[in-house]
């Protein structure tokens, strides 16, 4: 069991839920992270689906990574992610039809997401399948929970609701307080995580 | 022997044996699970013809059952008033018609027996701010006033425009008079919120989402209003 879990696979696992994350620190998959948080479920399903899909294509890439021709690896790692995203959706549609159509856009936008192919290149193509998929759970974690930070504050001042349920009390609203009509913006979603990233700044260079 | 990996045989050959895998593994899956997927989507478009009735929540496995006990007949009408097809067996007709081949001569018209009152539900389908938005309105044997609504969308904005999804917005066009009484005309609208003129007719938009609800006031005025003829017809 020791090897399953060495230090360099811990670190797979774990450097990208803070120190390493993939959105804060090297910045990838930006775009669906404002896309998609205007509310917290979508944020935690999105999350979802990226950390399957990444660990996924992370364990075949890893697995195959000694027979890939090198000019070619860019469009193999785009056919596998590819495949299991559509794989995936088309699993959803058959067994959970509801959460495939709440997701519609997202599953497709998986296939774009930079974090999956970054991972790819920068770790499956190089390590074993093992060490890949650890590393993919990671990442993907990393990815949800801001996420779901990013939703749950857009969620709570812009609609005064947390998973659709009301938070902010009636007496407040009478008291004269509005919800942020801002915060449903993409742009909000921008300076959160503007505001995430800096106290993670912060954080890391005093360690 | 090591196989040289960066050859130009090697590559292309690596190239079709990915492509022809992963087709095969995509089509196989594909067609397993199509009849599963098939009879959610049937059994979804149930659900939204019923909701719109006011009849939610209803669990996935009674949908079949509970859609037969209320929906009389499923006939598919043309923009004269010419019933097209009978739609004796209430999923055969007009309930085949997908939304997006509805045209001036395929108009399917749902009749729904719901406490002894007989109701015409009518499908909607439109764009929204982002992607398709669609619904099916149910009108009273007075054939003016709305029973109930449902609409839905593809890809609106989460917050916003995506409330068109929601119960409260779809609540507040039951009892609305819907179409004139010479029955020529849909008086049904979707106003700015805040801008209600005629309590009758008028429903609140969402704040924010003025473009996704132009669109729901779009399916009312194109839609609805293919339907007039039928209604008239339905009269004499």
């Amino acid at each position: 069991m020791s090897s399953l879990f060495s230090k360099e696979n811990k670190q797979a696992l774990l450097q990208p839920l803070g120190f390493d994350n993939p959105i804060l620190v090297q910045v990838l998959g930006i775009c669906s992270a404002l896309a998609v948080t205007s509310q917290v479920e979508p944020s935690i399903v999105m999350g979802l689906s990226v950390t399957v899909i990444t660990a996924f294509s992370n364990v075949i890439i890893s697995l195959i990574r000694n027979t890939i021709p090198a000019r070619i690896r860019i469009i193999i790692q785009l056919v596998v992610v590819a495949a299991l995203v559509t794989i995936v959706s088309m699993i959803l549609k058959a067994f959970a039809y509801d959460v495939s159509v709440s997701l519609s856009v997202y599953v497709g936008l998986i296939i774009t997401n930079c974090i999956l192919m970054g991972r790819l290149e920068a770790f499956a193509m190089s390590n074993g399948p093992w060490a890949s998929f650890l590393d993919g759970v990671g990442n993907g974690v990393g990815y949800a929970w801001i996420l779901i930070v990013v939703g749950a504050v857009r969620e709570l001042f812009g609609n005064g609701t947390l998973l659709g349920f009301t938070v902010i009390p009636q007496a407040a609203y009478d008291a004269g307080y509005v919800n942020n009509g801002m915060m449903s913006m993409p742009a909000m979603a921008m300076i959160i995580l503007g505001c995430i990233i800096w106290a993670h700044r912060a954080w890391s260079d005093a360690k | 022997m090591k196989l040289n990996t960066n050859s130009n045989v090697y590559t292309i050959v690596y190239a079709v044996i990915v492509v022809v895998v992963v087709a095969f593994l995509l089509a196989f899956v594909s067609s397993s699970l199509q009849e599963r997927s098939e009879s959610n989507e049937r059994n979804d478009k149930k659900k939204q013809i019923l909701a719109s009735l006011n009849i939610r929540e209803v669990e996935d496995a009674k949908v079949a059952d509970i859609y037969n006990e209320y929906i009389v007949a499923d006939p598919i009408v043309d923009n004269k008033g010419v019933v097209v097809k009978a739609g004796a067996d209430k999923d055969k007709d007009g309930f085949a018609v997908a939304l997006k081949d509805i045209n001036e001569k395929t108009l399917p018209v749902y009749v729904a027996k719901v406490n002894a009152d007989t109701l015409y539900v009518f499908p909607l389908s439109g764009k929204g701010l982002w992607g398709a938005i669609w619904g099916y309105i149910a009108l009273k044997s007075d054939l003016r006033t709305v029973y109930g609504a449902y609409f839905s969308h593809a890809s609106e904005t989460a917050g916003l425009g995506a409330l068109i999804k929601d119960e409260p917005f779809q609540k507040q066009f039951e009892g609305k008079t819907a179409v004139s009484s010479t029955l020529d005309k849909v008086l049904l609208r979707l106003v700015k919120k805040g801008t209600v003129r005629d309590a009758a007719t008028e429903c609140d938009g969402i704040s924010g989402a003025t473009l996704t609800g132009n669109g729901v006031d779009q399916m009312f005025q194109e839609n609805l209003a293919a339907y007039l003829p039928y209604l008239q017809s339905l009269k004499k």
